[in-house]
């Protein structure tokens, strides 16, 4: 017979004892946990750079101020990508004079698309004001122009009119009312026109010297389109860029990273408990298995035989359950992937199979390398055992026996965070706090069990009809398996630290992103507002009975210098940074620190500066506060000197704090804020944000009316994306947190399971010599009691710490205040542990003290 | 039987090596020459076992018996190749052991030996019919199940076949270890206090049942017991006295 078909009927047999649950449940769980949060982000990141993209218009968009030769094109379309072009510049646009009324001129932003733009998302139009818009059923015809609301109010046009551009006459054919890539820059918008591209040549508009942006399209398969990106980025001449979801975008992906990153921990904490619980049961399935690997030794088995046929049967055991598990998580993320469709209407692009590999992979490498050194220890039991129990026996804590799995764990958790700090810090914390709880969990099973706390227990415990025998037997039988007790007690206290550290920082995440975009956030930007424009402003909102919002001042400026050394894109590698080297920064300054930024480094500058009405000249040092991941981009430091070119004369800042913002939270935010004093006599604009319910929404036309020259950007679509996209990380959490839950149960499980077989023999040597059911039952009860409460307490002390690490140096949200884990961690060690002693105590009662002491029960 | 002991003639190396080698030569199922056993225990050496000398033909039905602490015990697991001595060898069916590996001394226990337990040693997991399928499956018999049903029918178990041994009485349990040291239809039973743990009657049902399938197969068997009953049973009765016989055994 081979060693297959042996190994599965010795699995099915031992699977039919109940002796593999707790392990199969191990696997699955592990698998399940970290394939479903591996299938979802795949997923979600998948969904989401769609959904982008439709806000990009495309895949990938090619900008560059110079045209784009034809080849460019021909080079993207030989890849199996789509193509668009478009053309953006900014004219004047102007109605021809009629009876009525005489000609107008606006400066608008002019939009030359080809046919086969967008390649992503729609364009919608309406046919007049105020009516309902439609998809665009047939693309932008030669001759004719649509125009935004802005523009249409502005010129008085309505459809049908004609509209001079530069050299060319054409005719106002619908009103757009929703382009997919607006909003990409909203800092410059105009009243929008778009026309045909090859219409632009009869303009006569362009000219020598002429801003325009020239963008090419792609659309197609991602790996296509990431081939191309990856093939042309290195390319890239002066003035030309890619845009992606990646260099897009930050108030999303701010949002997404930090989902992940919760995702990614809470899958990794399911792993570490389920891990443990892995390794606690494979010990415990070696212990069982001594007896039978002795007898098969007895009956003609060889070493490599015995362990031919336990690898064997393990990894089958693995295979299986790690099947389940992905079949779990697959179906989990199925679930949560449900919901995620309500917003994106397209059917979801499949998982990848890389999820399923890594939950497997993660799933067999943490079994074998759990198993294979206690199976090592298996094969060489002798078979003398069958004649003498005492040979052959595990030592108490193989220590040896844990390192490789140990090991093969902690590489799984770096890979599983994909963020080496994540990473550093969870292991770190895992392992430093393995080896103190063991530590703590000595002590403190010494303190309890000493002479002192026995008469104090005693006196405790006894007038509530405990029996004094228990409570001395009790302690006894902590201290005399101190080691032992020790370790069990050490792993319930990191998996209840990991369940209430879940919690805490689920609840963090939570509340800090409701905190950060409330229902009622903000969902108009308006800008471009003059400085005498702010009363009238203020009093149109106060005459609509709207809050008035606060205008934030903004002043542009190109960085010119950074500690009086020229600045030049050239400098930088980073894509991002180019782009904020050679654009205008908008600067602005602030008496207070705005809501929702946070210092991390340096000092908010002292308001008095500007309280006090200190002139320049008489300040110390002219100060700016610069947000934490622009100064990383672009390698600044506390101390730097930044040099900024406002409208030609250089301004010297010295940075003096950084700060972290919440995108998300959708207000006015800025990368470099200065005391007032700096920038007070520069020339600025104002820009606020406000909150405009959908009944409100004429209200932005009547802005425009009174003051054209101002910008209204519609947050709305965007607010409701992060809004939902919110929601749906919320739900992954959850169910993630369900299963590292569920993990960290099994762990207390396991861990308890393992000691049953010693309590078994104790409780019947107890029983032999006549103790009575009431006190077996209270002496495991104070046992119980004294180790629920100290794996509790370490537990709680476990959690506090590690949570407000995390909350201060990963997740950069304020560190939480939960004074519940403390009343929380020792109830619930405490009730876990009842629990398990009113079941085993019913077993063990159960049991024939004569059975358990001849080895047979 | 001569009633002079071992204790007064002690024979030489060779003296004992050349009678070994005979007694191989002539077939003896089971050879052993010069056995001893000394555990070192912190600075005193304990002998347990001293120049143990026997040899058993085959069908034959030998006893070990003698007190507790006697070296009984220890000696049958030598015997198996269970454990080694610190001295001297032993031969299975033509074999000396001790020049063996330990796994190929599991292959040859496999092939020739049965073993019968004062605590039955039956895997708790499995059912009646798998323990008895085991060695079976282990040396990779097709026909397990038929040959292990067939001999828990003959030891009266047939309604039990799928039982787990924690729903069998203790008579049963050793009834499913006397089917599963048989079914190999080995050449040698060794039976270590086989009805120790059984009440008289369901001792006296085994007894009866070990030497009905010895008498059968023609199974060599070597029991160590406390039981007068069984060791009345036997052929030989071989008594053991702080690791020295106290009767010459006689040569088979």
């Amino acid at each position: 017979m081979n060693t297959l078909r042996l190994s599965l009927r010795l699995l099915w047999r031992d699977w039919r004892g109940g002796e593999l649950r707790v392990l199969a449940m191990a696997l699955i769980l592990a698998v399940a946990s970290v394939s479903s949060v591996a299938f979802f982000a795949d997923r979600i990141r998948q969904a989401l750079s769609r959904e982008a993209h439709q806000l990009l218009g495309a895949d990938l968009v090619l900008s560059a101020d110079q045209a784009w030769t034809v080849d460019e094109s021909t080079a993207i379309q030989a890849r199996g990508l789509r193509v668009a072009n478009a053309m953006q510049f900014v004219s004047m646009a102007q109605t021809a004079a009629s009876a009525v009324q005489p000609a107008r001129s606006l400066l608008v932003g002019i939009k030359a698309v080809s046919a086969s733009y967008p390649l992503r998302g729609q364009l919608r139009v309406a046919p007049r004001l105020g009516a309902m818009d439609a998809a665009v059923a047939n693309p932008i015809q030669r001759g004719e122009v649509w125009l935004d609301e802005r523009a249409s109010v502005a010129l008085g046009l309505k459809v049908g009119d004609p509209l001079q551009l530069g050299a060319l006459r054409l005719h106002v054919a619908a009103v757009l009312t929703q382009e997919p890539d607006r909003g990409m820059n909203f800092f410059n918008i105009a009243p929008r026109v778009m026309m045909h591209i090859d219409d632009v040549p009869a303009t006569t508009l362009i000219r020598p010297g002429s801003r325009v942006t020239y963008q090419l399209f792609a659309a197609g398969e991602r790996t296509d389109v990431d081939a191309y990106a990856a093939w042309k980025a290195p390319l890239l001449q002066r003035g030309q860029r890619i845009e992606t979801l990646d260099n897009a975008r930050p108030e999303i992906r701010s949002a997404l990273d930090r989902a992940q990153r919760f995702l990614g921990l809470a899958a990794l904490l399911a792993a570490v408990l389920a891990a443990v619980a892995i390794a606690l049961s494979v010990r415990q399935y070696t212990a069982r298995h001594l007896d039978a690997c002795a007898v098969m030794r007895c009956l003609g088995a060889t070493q490599s035989r015995l362990l031919a046929l336990h690898a064997t049967a393990l990894t089958l055991l693995g295979l299986l359950a790690c099947s389940i598990g992905l079949l779990l998580g697959f179906f989990a993320q199925m679930a949560i992937a449900y919901g995620l469709s309500q917003w994106v209407s397209a059917v979801l692009p499949a998982p990848s199979v890389m999820p399923a590999f890594q939950g497997l992979s993660i799933g067999m490498v943490l079994l074998l390398g759990f198993s294979l050194p206690p199976l090592m220890q298996l094969k060489g039991v002798p078979a003398l055992r069958v004649m003498r129990r005492e040979v052959g026996q595990l030592p108490v804590s193989a220590l040896h026996a844990w390192v490789l799995g140990a090991l093969v764990l902690v590489g799984l958790l770096f890979w599983q965070a994909g963020d080496a700090r994540l990473g550093a810090v969870v292991v770190g914390g895992f392992i430093f706090a393995a080896l103190l709880f063991f530590g703590a969990a000595l002590l403190g099973l010494r303190v309890f069990s000493s002479a002192v706390s026995a008469r104090v227990l005693t006196a405790l415990l006894v007038p509530l009809s405990v029996p004094a025998v228990s409570v001395r037997y009790a302690l006894n039988q902590l201290r005399r398996h101190l080691r032992a007790n020790a370790v069990q007690l050490a792993c319930l206290a990191l998996a209840l630290m990991a369940m209430l550290l879940l919690t805490t920082t689920r609840t963090d995440l939570l509340t800090a992103w409701r905190a950060a975009a409330p229902p009622d956030a903000p969902n108009r930007f308006l800008i471009g507002i003059q400085p005498e424009q702010r009363a009238p402003l203020q009093a149109l909102f106060s005459a609509a009975q709207l809050p008035v919002p606060e205008l934030a001042p903004m002043v542009r400026g190109r960085l010119i210098a950074i500690n009086a050394r020229p600045v030049s894109e050239a400098d930088y590698v980073d894509e991002r940074a180019k782009r904020l080297v050679e654009r205008e920064f908008n600067l602005s300054y602030q008496t207070a620190l705005p809501v929702g930024n946070r210092i991390t480094a340096g000092q908010w500058y002292a308001p008095e500066h500007a309280a006090k009405g200190i002139a320049p000249e008489h300040a110390a040092k002219a100060e700016a506060s610069v947000e934490a991941g622009l100064a990383r981009t672009l390698g600044l430091k506390l101390g730097d000197r930044l040099t900024y070119s406002v409208a030609g004369v250089p301004v010297d800042v010295e940075i003096t704090s950084l700060r972290t913002l919440r995108w998300e939270s959708m207000r006015v935010n800025f990368f470099v804020l200065t005391p007032p004093w700096v920038l007070q006599q520069q020339p600025a604009s104002y820009i606020t944000s406000f909150r405009l319910a959908p009944t409100q929404a004429s209200f932005a036309e009547q802005l425009v009316a009174r003051f054209p020259n101002m910008t209204v950007v519609d947050l709305d679509a965007s607010l409701r994306q992060v809004q939902v996209l919110f929601e749906q990380l919320a739900a992954a959490v959850q169910a993630v947190f369900g299963f590292a839950l569920i993990a960290g149960l099994l762990v207390l499980y396991a861990a308890l399971n393992a000691s049953e077989a010693s309590r078994r023999h104790q409780t019947a040597i107890l029983r032999a010599l006549g103790a009575s059911a009431a006190q077996v039952r209270s002496t495991q009860r104070i046992e119980f009691l004294v180790m629920g409460l100290l794996a509790g307490v370490l537990a709680a002390c476990g959690a506090a710490c590690i949570s407000a690490l995390l909350a201060w140096r990963v997740f950069e949200i304020e560190p939480p205040w939960t004074p519940w884990i403390w009343f929380a961690g020792p109830l619930i060690g405490v009730l876990l542990f009842s629990l398990n002693a009113q079941l085993s105590i019913r077993s063990v009662l159960r049991a024939s003290p004569a059975l358990v002491l001849r080895g047979e029960s | 039987m001569s009633q002079h002991t071992e204790r007064n003639f002690i024979p030489t190396p060779s003296d004992r090596h050349a009678r070994a080698r005979a007694a191989v030569q002539a077939g003896a199922v089971l050879v052993a020459s010069g056995i001893n056993k000394t555990v070192s225990s912190g600075s005193a050496e304990l002998v347990i076992l001293r120049e143990i000398d026997f040899a058993v033909t085959r069908g034959e039905a030998v006893a070990i018996v003698g007190a507790s602490g006697s070296g009984k015990s220890t000696l049958l697991s030598i015997l198996a190749g269970l454990d080694t001595p610190t001295q001297g060898e032993v031969w299975l069916a033509g074999e000396s052991l001790f020049t063996l590996s330990e796994d190929a001394r599991a292959q040859l226990r496999g092939r020739r030996m049965g073993f019968v337990f004062q605590s039955f040693q039956l895997l708790p997991a499995l059912t009646a019919l798998e323990n008895v399928m085991l060695p079976l499956e282990l040396a990779g018999r097709a026909d397990a199940r038929e040959a292990a049903t067939q001999l828990l029918q003959r030891v009266g178990l047939r309604e039990r076949l799928h039982h787990q041994p924690r729903h069998l009485s203790g008579g049963e349990q050793q009834r499913v270890a006397l089917a599963r040291a048989f079914v190999m239809q080995p050449q040698l039973v060794l039976a270590d206090e086989p009805t120790g743990s059984l009440d008289a009657r369901a001792g006296a049902e085994i007894i009866d049942l070990m030497f009905e399938m010895n008498a059968q197969q023609q199974t060599t068997l070597v029991l160590v017991t406390h039981d007068p009953v069984l060791a009345q049973r036997c052929q030989r009765v071989l008594r053991l006295q702080a690791g020295e016989w106290v009767n010459v055994p006689a040569e088979g």
